[in-house]
């Protein structure tokens, strides 16, 4: 448990001793308030819920979390130090597992620090916060969904560009695998079971019955597994690039 | 402490150690020889279970490098070849987080950090980022890191690499004093540095060993071993090479260079160098040579790493 802290705690370091955290957070609050206020129109709506704000979730950690995750191993393939960290007395799995965390703790404050629109909707109406609360458990879910598929995708490349764009491709596709117009447009030719089979591997299905305020056992598993899954994939990569 | 049993690693088809064994005892420090892409690197990998071996066994201090890879890697400290840190920390910062996860804490942190600051010679940079260091500096950070929890095993790759002559002979003073102690491998390609520092030498060319034993016993290897050189200040390189030809004990003699006059005689088989220069020192005084210098080569390390190393093609046109 203890070199999973220590190796957590050196992320977060680098985090924000680099201005990655510091962009993302400032990005994040600045989208996610423009698409809430401007684009979806939060006010005119009238209604006391942050249905406008969560709705955008899914597409800006699109971009933004594979921006966070794509150092988190090609950083360290490409200084060479993922040799001193493999040869210290940590299993990879511990490694991984730290790393991840740290990310998550960056996605999480994000999430955290925009608490304004908590308090604006609370102040404006009577919001069912039993139903913020869980979209806000959802969000943070999901964004650890991306991240670990972020995870995945560093391992496999000392590049982050290439991190950074083939995670994005894999997230999208988790996204419009659910996506209502996608999902539309194969009813014509495709029987509803297997539509529904794969709307169930999405990130939108799931989100969006969370955002209803109903906790399902389902969504969360669905959630954590798809983090485990893929950081498991992580591990099975690195191992294979260490066995050459 | 380190035993390394028919070691192997493959990479695909292409074969870079073949069934490499040895054994470092407490106090011991190994030289690593070999020319670049000999499987140096990829042997000191797999001794530190950072890749693992395709065939046989690493035993650190008893616990298998794959079955009991946490009990194995806390004894040992690792200096990877480009001595690798994370830019973007401070020194001080990097090195508590090694000790951090040496399971250094408290006290012992602070005093183990502060212990190999001074070693190392970083006082002056600790708070700097690692990415504004010079070469050197980086390079005895990461030695630092090595060697922070003061492990019964040390594994170097090229420790000297990239430090200037001072720097250099401060690693090397370090490294013997350190290995009364420890077991010590370190590989390099400066010859010098083998004399300096090991108690024994391993020549590994091609993923295999070709030779194995103290510098003294390599060095006896040379064909140089046992020459008597001598340097006069004038006379006929010839004459002078006739009289030694003449001697039951030279085999042959060569000249090595006109002017100044050097002339080199090779002993025969079975005879004693010391035999060779008494003889010689005999002839030079009856034939009244007005010599400047009489020495017995002791053999040269250099001559024996090129005549294993050099692929077979080339050693044909060496001769």
């Amino acid at each position: 448990m203890k070199p999973i802290l220590t190796i957590a705690k050196r992320e977060l370091n680098g985090y924000f001793a680099s201005p990655v955290a510091f962009v993302f957070i400032v990005i994040f609050l600045l989208l996610s308030g423009f698409f809430t206020f401007m684009v979806a129109g939060f006010f005119e709506r009238g209604q006391a819920n942050l249905e406008t704000f969560f709705t955008w979730h899914p597409w800006l950690y699109l971009f933004l979390v594979p921006a966070v995750g794509m150092r988190m191993w090609s950083e360290e393939r490409r200084l060479g130090t993922i040799e001193l960290l493999l040869t210290m007395p940590v299993t990879p799995w511990q490694a991984i597992v730290g790393k991840f965390l740290a990310a998550w703790a960056v996605v999480g404050l994000a999430l955290v620090l925009t608490f304004p629109v908590w308090l604006t909707v609370n102040y404006l109406g009577n919001p069912d916060n039993g139903v913020i609360f869980a979209s806000y458990l959802g969000s943070f879910l999901m964004g650890g969904g991306y991240l670990a598929i972020t995870a995945m995708t560093s391992a496999m490349t000392r590049n982050q560009v290439v991190a950074f764009i083939v995670s994005v491709v894999l997230s999208l596709f988790l996204i419009l695998a659910g996506f209502p117009p996608v999902t539309n447009m194969l009813v014509a030719w495709a029987s509803p079971w297997l539509i529904d089979g794969i709307a169930a591997f999405s990130v939108m299905t799931h989100f969006e019955s969370i955002q209803k305020g109903v906790l399902d056992s389902r969504d969360i598993v669905y959630f954590l597994s798809l983090i485990v899954f893929s950081l498991f994939t992580t591990s099975v990569i690195i191992r294979a690039h260490r066995a050459g | 402490m380190i035993k390394v049993r028919n070691l192997k690693k493959a990479f695909g088809p292409k074969v870079a150690v073949n069934d490499v064994s040895f054994t470092v005892e407490k106090g011991e420090v190994l030289g690593f020889l070999g020319p670049n892409g000999a499987g140096k690197s990829t042997t000191m990998r797999m001794i530190t279970g950072f890749i693992p071996p395709t065939a046989g066994e690493v035993s650190i201090g008893g616990h298998d490098i794959v079955a009991k890879p946490i009990e194995a890697k806390r004894l040992i400290g690792y200096l990877p070849e480009a001595a690798p840190s994370y830019a973007d920390m401070s020194v001080l910062g990097f090195l508590n987080f090694t000790a951090e996860l040496r399971g250094l804490s408290g006290d012992a942190q602070k005093k183990a950090v502060n212990r190999v600051i001074e070693m190392c010679f970083l006082e002056s940079v600790v708070h700097q980022s690692v990415e504004t260091l010079s070469k050197g500096y980086r390079h005895r950070t990461c030695f630092a890191q090595s060697i922070i929890h003061d492990p019964e095993v040390l594994i170097l790759d090229e420790p000297t690499d990239g430090l200037d002559p001072n720097q250099k002979h401060e690693v090397r003073t370090l490294i013997r004093t350190m290995g009364e102690k420890k077991a010590i491998i370190f590989s390099t390609h400066i010859l010098e540095e083998v004399e300096a520092v090991c108690s024994r030498a391993i020549i590994i060319d091609r993923g295999a060993i070709v030779a194995n034993g103290t510098p003294a016993e390599l060095k006896q290897r040379s064909t140089l071993a046992g020459a008597v050189t001598l340097r006069l200040t004038d006379g006929s390189a010839n004459a002078v090479k006739g009289k030694l030809d003449g001697l039951t004990a030279v085999d042959r003699s060569v000249i090595v260079s006109e002017s100044p006059l050097i002339v080199r005689a090779f002993p025969r088989k079975q005879i004693a160098s010391d035999d060779l220069a008494k003889a010689v020192g005999e002839v030079a005084l009856k034939e009244r040579w007005s010599l400047l210098e009489l020495s017995t080569e002791a053999g040269r390390l250099d001559e024996v790493f090129r005549s294993i190393t050099l692929p077979d093609t080339k050693k044909e046109d060496a001769k």
